[in-house]
This record gives C-alpha cells, sequence and structure tokens, in this order.
C-alpha cells in the first residue's frame, strides 16, 4: 500500500511540483494586490485562467499520443466567432447556437483526426494547414469584429456561483469530471497513453491505436469550442484574429509542459495541464501587481517561459548512459 | 529515377509493376514543380500576365527572402527539429540591421542584424543539444524572449528604423535583369546544398536526422551538429530579415509573422521528412516556388482573405496527402 503511494506521488511530482509553484505565486498575487480579494479579482483571474486551462486540455491529448494539434487556438477563435453569431436571441436559440458552437469544434478535431489518422499525415504539419483553413471560415463567419452573444447565458456562467465561486472554475470541474475522468479510466484513454509510449508495442498487442488516436484530436477540437464559446461570452464578442490563436496555441504547448506532459507522448494529464495553465496566467497577474512597467512585460513573461520549461533540463543531470539522452 | 533504362524498373525480381503515378509521387520535388507548372498554366488562363517574365520575377523577388529564411528552417527540420523563434529572429534581424546603422553608422547595419541572429541560434542551438529541451517549445520560450527584447528595445527610445542604402539594393534592386535578392537566394541556396550533398557536416545531418543515438555511436560529434544547425538557422532568418527590411525599407514589430507556416509548408512541400532525415535542398526550392506561386495566384484571382485561408490550406493538406503520408501501419 505505501508502495503505492510512493509511486503515484513520483508519477505525478512534475504536476505537484507546479501547483506548489502556483500557489505560491497566487498567494504573492493576492498578498499584493492593491485591493482587498473579492470575488470580483478572483472571478476575473478564473475567467482567463480557465480559458487557457481548456485549450491546454485540448492539446493534452494529442501530446499523450505523441502528435500535437497546432490548430486548437484557431479552432477557438473559429468556434469564439460562430458563437459571436448564433448564440443570442431567445433561450431556444442560444441552446441551438451552442450545440452548433460544440459542433463546430467536434467537426474540426474529427477532420483534423481523419487527416491524421487515416490520412496518415504528420500531425504538426496536418493541423498546420487545417487551421488556416479554419481560419478562413472564421473569416467568412465573422468578417468585421463584433457580432452579439446573449448577455443571460454570459451572465450565468462568467460571474460568480452563490457570489463566492467563480463560474467558469466550476465549469472547468464539469470539464474535467464529464470528460477526463471517464475518459482517463476507459480503454480508448489507456490507447492514447500506449500509443505514444510504445505505439508499435501497443498496436502488435492489439490495442486499438487509430480509435484512441481519432478519440484524441476530436475531443482537442471539442474542448476547444468549449474555450472558444466561453471567450464570445467573456467578450460578448467575436473577432476572427490569428495572433490570437497562434497566442493561444504557443500559450497552450508551454502550459501542457508546465504540467508535466511530456512532449514525447505517454506521460502527463490533463490536470496537470490545468495547473501548468493557472501558472502561466498568474504570471502575467503578478507583474501586474507588482507594477512592472508594460515594455518590460513581454520580456518578463519570456524569461519566465523559458526558465521554466528549462527545468525540464534538470533530467539531463540523471542521466548515467548518454544514450539515454537521444531516446 | 526516371531515367533508368526500361529493364530494371520492370525487373523480374518479383515484385510487383510499380505505376507510372506511384513513381512519380515518390518523387515529392517533382510533384511540386509539376504543380508550379501547372499553377503556371491556369493563371496564364486567367490573366496571360501571369506568366509574363517581369510578374514571375517579381514573384520570385518576393520568394526570395522567403526562400532564405526557408533554407534555415530546412537544415533544423531535417534534424528532426523545428525552429519556432524564426519569425521573432526575422524581426529582430530586420530592427537591429536598421538600428546598428542609426548608432553606428551604414556599414554595420548587415553584420550586426545577421549577428544577432547568429547569437539566437546559438542560444537555441545550446538549449536544443545541451539540456536537451525539446525544441519545439526551447525555440517558442526563445520566441517569447526576442519579442520582449524588440518591444523593449523600440519602446524605451525611438530608434533608427530606415533601411540602409545597401540593404535596399540588395532587396529591391536589378543586376542584368535579374532580382539582387533571387541571386541573394541562389548564392545562398548553392552553398546550402553543396554543404548538405558533399561535406561531412551535410551526411552528419542527415544521420542525426536519421538515428541520433546511432550518429553518436559512430563518432558524429552530435551535439557540435545541432548547434551549428541551430546557428546557421538563426543566421538566415536575421540575413532574411535584413532583406526584407531592405524591401519595404524600414524594420517594424511582427515583420516576421508571415514567414514561420509557409516556410515550414514549404520544406515539408518538398518532400523533407518532418521528422527528419530525408528530404533534398531542390525540394525546398521547389516548395518554395509553389507556395509562392500559389499565393500569388490567389492574389491574381484578387480572392477575398478568407477563401485565400481555406484553399492554401487546401492545397497544402492535398499536396501532402498525395505523398506525405507516414508508414501504413506502427512498429
Amino acid at each position: 500500500m505505501q508502495k503505492d503511494w510512493s509511486i503515484h506521488l513520483r508519477q505525478n511530482a512534475l504536476p505537484l511540483v507546479a501547483l506548489g509553484v502556483f500557489a505560491v505565486m497566487f498567494s504573492i498575487f493576492l498578498h499584493e494586490h492593491p485591493r482587498a480579494i473579492n470575488a470580483n479579482i478572483m472571478t476575473t483571474a478564473s475567467n482567463k485562467a480557465v480559458l487557457l486551462a481548456l485549450v491546454a486540455m485540448a492539446q493534452t491529448l494529442p501530446v499523450i499520443t505523441r502528435g500535437l494539434d497546432l490548430s486548437v487556438g484557431m479552432v477557438m477563435i473559429l468556434s469564439c466567432c460562430v458563437s459571436s453569431v448564433l448564440v443570442n436571441g431567445t433561450p431556444l436559440g442560444v441552446a441551438f447556437g451552442v450545440v452548433c458552437v460544440l459542433a463546430t469544434g467536434l467537426a474540426a478535431g474529427a477532420l483534423n483526426a481523419a487527416l491524421v489518422v487515416l490520412g496518415r499525415l504528420q500531425p504538426i504539419i496536418a493541423t498546420l494547414a487545417t487551421s488556416a483553413v479554419y481560419f478562413g471560415i472564421a473569416l467568412l463567419v465573422r468578417p468585421a469584429p463584433g457580432g452579439e452573444v446573449s448577455e443571460g447565458l454570459s451572465d450565468a456562467l462568467t460571474r460568480t456561483l452563490f457570489g463566492v465561486v467563480p463560474t467558469t472554475l466550476v465549469v472547468l470541474a464539469g470539464v474535467v469530471a464529464v470528460v477526463w475522468i471517464p475518459l482517463r479510466r476507459s480503454l480508448i484513454g489507456r490507447g492514447c497513453y500506449a500509443a505514444g509510449s510504445a505505439e508499435g508495442a501497443a498496436y502488435l498487442s492489439g490495442v486499438n491505436i487509430k480509435r484512441s488516436k481519432f478519440v484524441a484530436y476530436t475531443l482537442a477540437g471539442l474542448l476547444a469550442s468549449i474555450a472558444g464559446l466561453l471567450l464570445s461570452l467573456i467578450s460578448l464578442s467575436g473577432e476572427a484574429s490569428a495572433p490570437q490563436a497562434n497566442l493561444y496555441t504557443l500559450n497552450s504547448i508551454a502550459a501542457v509542459v508546465i504540467g508535466g506532459t511530456s512532449l514525447y507522448g505517454g506521460a502527463g494529464g490533463m490536470i496537470g495541464s490545468i495547473i501548468g495553465a493557472f501558472v502561466l496566467r498568474t504570471i502575467g497577474d503578478l507583474l501586474f501587481v507588482f507594477d512592472a512597467p508594460a515594455l518590460w512585460q513581454p520580456l518578463f513573461e519570456g524569461f519566465i517561459l523559458l526558465a521554466a520549461v528549462s527545468l525540464g533540463a534538470l533530467r539531463v543531470l540523471r542521466i548515467r548512459n548518454r544514450l539515454e539522452l537521444f531516446g | 529515377m526516371s531515367a533508368l533504362p526500361k529493364t530494371t524498373s520492370a525487373s523480374s525480381s518479383g515484385a510487383p509493376a510499380v505505376s507510372a503515378w506511384a513513381r512519380f509521387v515518390r518523387n515529392p520535388p517533382r510533384v511540386a514543380f509539376s504543380f508550379s507548372l501547372l499553377l503556371l498554366v491556369i493563371g496564364s488562363f486567367i490573366n496571360i500576365n501571369f506568366i509574363s517574365p517581369n510578374y514571375l520575377l517579381q514573384q520570385l523577388q518576393v520568394g526570395a527572402f522567403f526562400g532564405i529564411i526557408a533554407a534555415g528552417v530546412m537544415l533544423v527540420v531535417l534534424l528532426g527539429h523545428i525552429d519556432l523563434s524564426v519569425p521573432w529572429t526575422v524581426t529582430t534581424g530586420g530592427m537591429m540591421a536598421t538600428f546598428a546603422a542609426g548608432v553606428w553608422g551604414p556599414a554595420w547595419a548587415i553584420p550586426v542584424g545577421v549577428a544577432c541572429g547568429l547569437l539566437v541560434g546559438l542560444i537555441n542551438g545550446l538549449g536544443v543539444a545541451y539540456l536537451r529541451i525539446p525544441s519545439m517549445i526551447f525555440t517558442l520560450g526563445m520566441n517569447a524572449v526576442l519579442q520582449g527584447l524588440m518591444v523593449l528595445q523600440t519602446g524605451g527610445f525611438a530608434p533608427q528604423d530606415k533601411a540602409t542604402p545597401l540593404m535596399q539594393v540588395l532587396a529591391t534592386q536589378r543586376t542584368f535583369g535579374l532580382p539582387n535578392a533571387v541571386l541573394v537566394w541562389a548564392a545562398v541556396s548553392i552553398v546550402v546544398m553543396l554543404m548538405l550533398k558533399y561535406t561531412s557536416f551535410g551526411r552528419y545531418i542527415y544521420a542525426i536526422g536519421n538515428r541520433e543515438g546511432a550518429a553518436y555511436l559512430s563518432g558524429i560529434p552530435t551535439r557540435a551538429v545541432l548547434v551549428g544547425c541551430f546557428t546557421l538557422c538563426g543566421v538566415l532568418s536575421a540575413f532574411g530579415g535584413v532583406l526584407i527590411a531592405g524591401y519595404s525599407s524600414n524594420a517594424y514589430q511582427a515583420m516576421g509573422d508571415p514567414y514561420l507556416l509557409p516556410a515550414i509548408a514549404a520544406v515539408v512541400l518538398g518532400g523533407t521528412n518532418i521528422l527528419g532525415g530525408r528530404g533534398t535542398f531542390v525540394g525546398t526550392i521547389a516548395g518554395v516556388i509553389l507556395i509562392v506561386l500559389l499565393q500569388s495566384m490567389l492574389a491574381v484571382l484578387q480572392m477575398p482573405e478568407a477563401g485565400r485561408q481555406i484553399i492554401y490550406g487546401t492545397v497544402i493538406v492535398v499536396m501532402l496527402l498525395i505523398y506525405g503520408r507516414g508508414a501504413r501501419e506502427a512498429g
């Protein structure tokens, strides 16, 4: 029993370290914040962090299968644009719009999955190409920034629950409970890890790798579209912005890595990615409360990002046989 | 390949005869060139000016900057790595060149711009080769740092951002009727091509891309080669940035952003395996020409941005489905 614990602890060491870092940073943030802690501060922080957390969760699945999805940011922006067109009007109209937004994400994810699994294309380049397509569609849907999003739904999902808990956090927990936990325990989820750590061995052992990978990319699209829906609810509009999409994609990769998921596949999980996203977001908040000169902020963020990912280099010190480096 | 006599291609060794189509798609540079020709033919039907030498040279001139950047990207991709810091290395090259020209005089522009790229590439290489951080994430962080540095550099005080006459001559003038940029691209291409083919450094790159462990055991200084390739990629990106600044006569924030994805696409469309170890430089040139023609064709059609993006992405996917597919099963 005790051995079990130590194994679990070792397996989750990286996310736990990230969690510690987040706890320290967030306490400093709350302590240094010029105004007393209130629900508003928490809600703003939570809204920003949950957006990135959802995109990072989307990125996690393909990374676990030793792939990558460079289109998550664009699927998010596309969903946001669709939402700014459809999610408004009567409650029935809003519900229909939400279904359409999620269907958009599913369809985009399924296209990526089809290209990677059935088309046998390299994920990096296939999703790079599809993200251009999704950007084009987003521009068709929303040629100019703007649009209208149901304020009722926005109030319901982006404020607080009982005046204390930011609703976005509850949404995030709901997504984890509905998507991640069942998947993690399912054959398909295990297949994702198997495909990432030793695809050949998994295939020979009869694991249905194709199905697992297909689900991984499709769910990535779905999760990205949930992020897009939330983004539209928070900003109450949509904009087909390529720089914003790229920023989310890149930050999602960084969050996944900080959260302890290996880019070489086969290890990690969505919980870690959520913590990674929170860490990344808190860095920006900290710079804000410490009144860092605005001009220095991008440089600070860059250095902290570089330093955070460089922690992975500690692995090199533990290696005894130099051949392991090339694994 | 096609020059082989008939008897060998339909040899009696029992292997099924390979169809002409299958042989065709096994040669990505040829597919890319054929597709470029097809674009030219279609373009000439839409607007006969599309195939006028002058228009084509103009397109090649624009393609030259992008070709120089793609050359650097290819070296890194051949190793099985990727350099996501290209956008801001390009920008840094352009901005530091114009900055140096303003502070120390025009003669310093190009050396300083290229030296900055060298430094960036060197750091990337050291991070990837010695710290063993996945190149995708390390260069991503580097990109963010460079962006921060450039924001700081232009925000703190107003630098001179005008390109020097030499930069403009290199990027916009013509010699013997050929754009200088194209000549520079040709020179870079010949050097890289000879390096890949005839130097041990070039052969090491392919060896590492295939299996770094095996290359290391064969006595190849794999770390030095990694650092060298990343450094070259930084140098070429920054040099591309210097030329782009010369072309648009000044340097500006985010000027390198539109170059990373097309460069990777061009490298892959030219038949370089994104996982490394395979690919020819001729293919990369073919990929660059293909993408430049595709972009100019969409411009000639006066296609709105949305349609352009969709067609652009679709063409890349279709080309990849024709010849960029992986092995059938794992293992």
